[in-house]
């Protein structure tokens, strides 16, 4: 029996671990598959502040960023790299919200002009107009976050420990009355005070085991990964301008924005693209050809350089881009943290951080109202 | 972007026997046939094309020349083309995308071929196990070797070592001893009685056995069963390895030191399922554990339009490949036919292809699986690492970052793949994903390889032909 049963071995479900370890709290991790199997192991590792409108994700995101840099330097081993992000435009016009929306988010930032663009990024092409520079925007390598954090949770702490049980499948809930007090697994019956799901972009399906609709949906993004540089060509997380509005928006079309960027591997990360398409693994060339296509036009220093590998994962999102966060009135014992769209890695310690107040009884630092549960309409039946 | 405006009936991908042998045939049925290669030159792994007359001869080479020139006559050839993937256009028929690099400087530039059909005959790679040492210069594959061999001529050094299992070894120590050089010994970590003992195998094999084994005792080469290369010892390059007798399960009883200065090594062959893999082809277990394609009598994969033959159907030497590529090549004539009768019911069925033919790689196919079986990789090898010995060589992963990464929860392949990167360079896996799959207590997974060969950025951005496809919610 274990205070909390976390549902998912993700960075999100590592975070949630490691967070009640801390509070005092004993944790069972149960993922059907390994530590980082899903969309963290599929993602490029962003922690952000640059890429969201003023409100309640940005004021998570902040808190996030702090946490982040706090694991960092306390417990580290996941390549945390503070390298700032850097937002281009194309136009003036563009240049002109990015300021405007700069202004209005109040994250620390610097207007950067044309000309001072080369002295940030020195391969950028030619005729961009701006840009906009974030110096809290940094990456870390997603697995091993996961992984490191769920080591630190189960060995820091005398009172909280830490239990991994991977390749474990939940297959439904035990209740008593309506109160969750358990899981069901196909190896089997897990009790717990709590049961938290972490399940990411199946939240939906875990959700739907307790009897509570969870609108968590898929939306596809490829990844082009290059063969390693000798000399690092990106300092930064470059990305344009239109990255924003596609994250943002709620189209089910393909998007693409150019997202470019270094690792400490020396290989360079080309993202960004989005669908909504289901749980489809096939490649798709004319997807890959696009962010090629943009990646040599924000670095035409990168056309003579190979690709060697792509990968997709799938994003879990929400109709109204929120994460969900917070307990579900509907099944009283069972509590989200899912749905966190592109934004899990960076967001994962300050979700389990309220989420462990709330789990022991204390006021979150954060109002956790706008990612409740139950804040989407019903789907008729 | 070059736009070959032309749908071919058969696009075959590989030139070695398989791919030759099936496009052959299917061009002799009337077929416009394109064949793609990344080589220079047809020939695949074994016809690799001799810059010198190879010595002893490379068994079934006329032939192949007299293949090769029929289909230039009666296919569009297209060599020097890497495929990097493949894909399926609304109205079913198959894009290939390639890249190509012209001799004139203007860099990589991007090729896409279509066809009705596709055939695959991708051929293997070596299966080399890591040991300490084996990244020292001077270490070589077994088809490394026989490559710089057949390909330029090249003896790969003055004494030389090779080791492994399989009866391939035969006929690179022997290639390797006619050329020049000393081969101090061949190291057979299996049995070796194989040969003979597998009734099946005695009968089919045992002519080209013999030879071989008559070639190195002409050069006083030793043959030494149950022994193996344990570890390669060496400053700036290979000086001496480590030998080592060994048991049954390829645990070591004692070892002595050997000076050379090149070792060839290999462990059997990956058949090079990656293409198949992206098409979403079902694969089975070869008899080694290797994911291979799965195809029916007729040569025909689980999805419509792609046939597959040789060593992606399982790891079978040339003359099955050609045998299977000669099928297959006929099946997607009879295919062909078929369409254009409108005969949809006939189809499934399809004409019955030559008995003749039919039994020769039934019967080839259970010696195929029975050496396969004779010469199996046994666990014992794990025990060989040390825990700074690279298992993935691109990356630089030593077998301790393996260890951690399970330690954090990493419970199977992949996932050691994500935490210490084993497989994510230059060779995607192809040369270390055996092994990690081995230490990691499972066996190889299918290959995922959305991109199947490296293409710079800016020839995959000019393959923009189309408009991508817009998605519908789901």
């Amino acid at each position: 029996m274990s205070d909390v049963i976390v549902v998912g071995a993700g960075v999100v479900g590592a975070a949630c671990a490691y967070y009640a370890a801390r509070a005092g709290l004993d944790v069972t991790v149960v993922d059907r598959g390994p530590v980082a199997g899903g969309t963290t192991g599929a993602g490029e590792g962003n922690v952000l502040v640059s890429d969201k409108e003023p409100g309640p994700e940005l004021d998570l995101a902040l808190l996030s960023n702090g946490l982040w840099r706090e694991l960092a330097e306390t417990r580290g081993g996941f390549e945390f790299e503070p390298k700032g992000g850097l937002v281009v435009a194309e136009t003036g016009e563009i240049q002109a919200q990015l300021t405007g929306l700069a202004g209005k988010q109040g994250v620390e930032h610097r207007i950067v002009a044309p000309t001072a663009l080369r002295e940030l990024e020195p391969h950028l092409a030619d005729g961009l107009a701006g840009g906009v520079f974030y110096p809290q925007d940094a990456q870390v390598q997603p697995m091993l976050a996961a992984a490191r954090l769920l080591r630190h949770g189960a060995d820091s702490y005398g009172h909280g420990t830490v239990r991994l049980r991977l390749g474990v499948t939940v297959t439904g809930f035990i209740r008593s009355g309506d109160r969750v007090t358990g899981v069901r697994t196909d190896k089997g019956d897990l009790l717990g005070g709590a049961v938290v799901n972490a399940a990411g972009t199946w939240g939906g399906e875990i959700a739907a085991l307790a009897g509570a609709a969870l609108p968590v949906l898929p939306r596809r993004g490829f990844i082009l990964v290059t063969e390693p540089l000798a000399e690092p060509l990106i300092r930064h997380k470059v990305y344009t301008a239109a990255y924003v509005t596609n994250v943002a928006s709620d189209s089910a079309a393909l998007e693409t924005s150019a997202v470019v960027e270094g690792t400490q591997a020396g290989t360079v990360l080309i993202g960004a693209s989005r669908e909504r398409v289901g749980f489809d693994r096939t490649t798709s060339v004319p997807v890959l050809a696009r962010l090629a296509e943009q990646a040599v036009a924000l670095f035409p220093a990168l056309r003579g350089v190979r690709v060697i590998r792509s990968y997709c994962g799938f994003r879990p999102y929400c109709p109204d881009h929120l994460p969900v966060i917070g307990a579900d009135p509907r099944a009283p014992g069972l509590y989200h943290a899912c749905g966190h769209e592109g934004a899990g890695i960076g967001l994962a310690p300050a979700t389990e951080h309220l989420l462990a107040q709330l789990l022991t009884g204390r006021e979150p630092d954060l109002d956790l109202h706008p990612f409740r549960p139950d804040r989407f309409p019903e789907e008729p039946r | 972007m070059t736009y070959d405006l032309m749908t071919y009936d058969l696009v075959v991908i590989g030139g070695g026997a398989a791919g030759v042998a099936g496009a052959l045939s299917a061009a002799q049925r009337g077929l416009r046939v394109a064949l793609i290669d990344s080589g220079a030159r047809l020939g695949g792994q074994y016809f690799r094309h001799p810059a010198v007359p190879p010595h002893p001869a490379t068994s079934g080479l006329d032939r192949f020349v007299r293949q090769t020139r029929a289909l230039s006559e009666r296919a569009e050839l297209l060599l020097g083309h890497q495929v990097w993937s493949v894909s399926r256009e609304p109205g079913g028929d198959l894009t290939v995308h390639c890249v190509t690099t012209p001799g004139d400087g203007s860099g990589e530039r991007p090729v896409e071929v279509r066809g009705r059909r596709l055939l695959l005959a991708t051929g293997a790679h070596d299966r080399p196990l890591p040991f300490p040492g084996w990244d020292l210069p001077g270490v070589l594959t077994a088809g490394g070797a026989q490559a710089l061999l057949k390909g330029n001529g090249v003896v790969a050094g003055q004494r030389v070592v090779v080791a492994g299992t399989g009866p391939f070894l035969l006929p690179v120590a022997a290639g390797l001893a006619a050329a020049g050089a000393r081969v101090l010994g061949v190291h057979e970590a299996n049995g070796g009685l194989g040969l003979a003992r597998h009734p099946v195998l005695a009968l089919a094999k045992a002519g080209e056995a013999a030879s071989y084994a008559l070639s190195l005792a002409r050069h006083r080469v030793p043959y030494r069963p149950r022994t193996a290369v344990l570890a390669a010892h060496g400053g700036d390059r290979l000086e001496a390895v480590t030998v080592a007798r060994l048991d049954r399960d390829w645990n070591v009883l004692s070892t002595r030191r050997v000076a050379c200065d090149t070792l060839a090594t290999g462990y059997g062959f990956t058949p090079q399922t990656d293409l198949g893999v992206q098409l979403g082809c079902d694969t089975r277990r070869d008899a080694d554990g290797s994911p291979v394609l799965a195809v029916d009598d007729r040569q025909r994969t689980g999805v419509p339009g792609v046939w597959a033959a040789g060593e992606p159907t399982g790891v079978g030497g040339w003359r099955l490949a050609e045998l299977e590529g000669r099928l297959a090549g006929l099946a997607a004539a009879d295919d062909a036919g078929l369409a254009a009768a409108g005969e949809s019911a006939a189809r499934e069925a399809g004409a019955a292809l030559p008995e003749v033919l039919v039994r020769r790689r039934d019967r080839m196919r259970a010696f195929a699986r029975a050496l396969l079986e004779a010469y199996p990789v046994k666990d014992g090898w794990q025990g060989w690492l040390r825990d700074d010995t690279l298992v993935c060589r691109c990356e630089e992963v030593p077998l301790s970052r393996l260890r951690e990464a399970q330690d954090l929860g990493a419970t199977d392949a992949r996932s050691i793949k994500l935490l210490a990167r084993p497989g994510m360079g230059w060779c995607q896996g192809r040369i270390c994903g055996y092994p990690v799959a081995c230490l990691a207590g499972e066996e190889p997974a299918p290959p995922r390889r959305p991109v199947v060969q490296p293409i710079t950025l800016a020839a995959l951005a000019e393959d923009l032909s189309a408009e991508p496809p817009t998605g519908g919610p789901s």
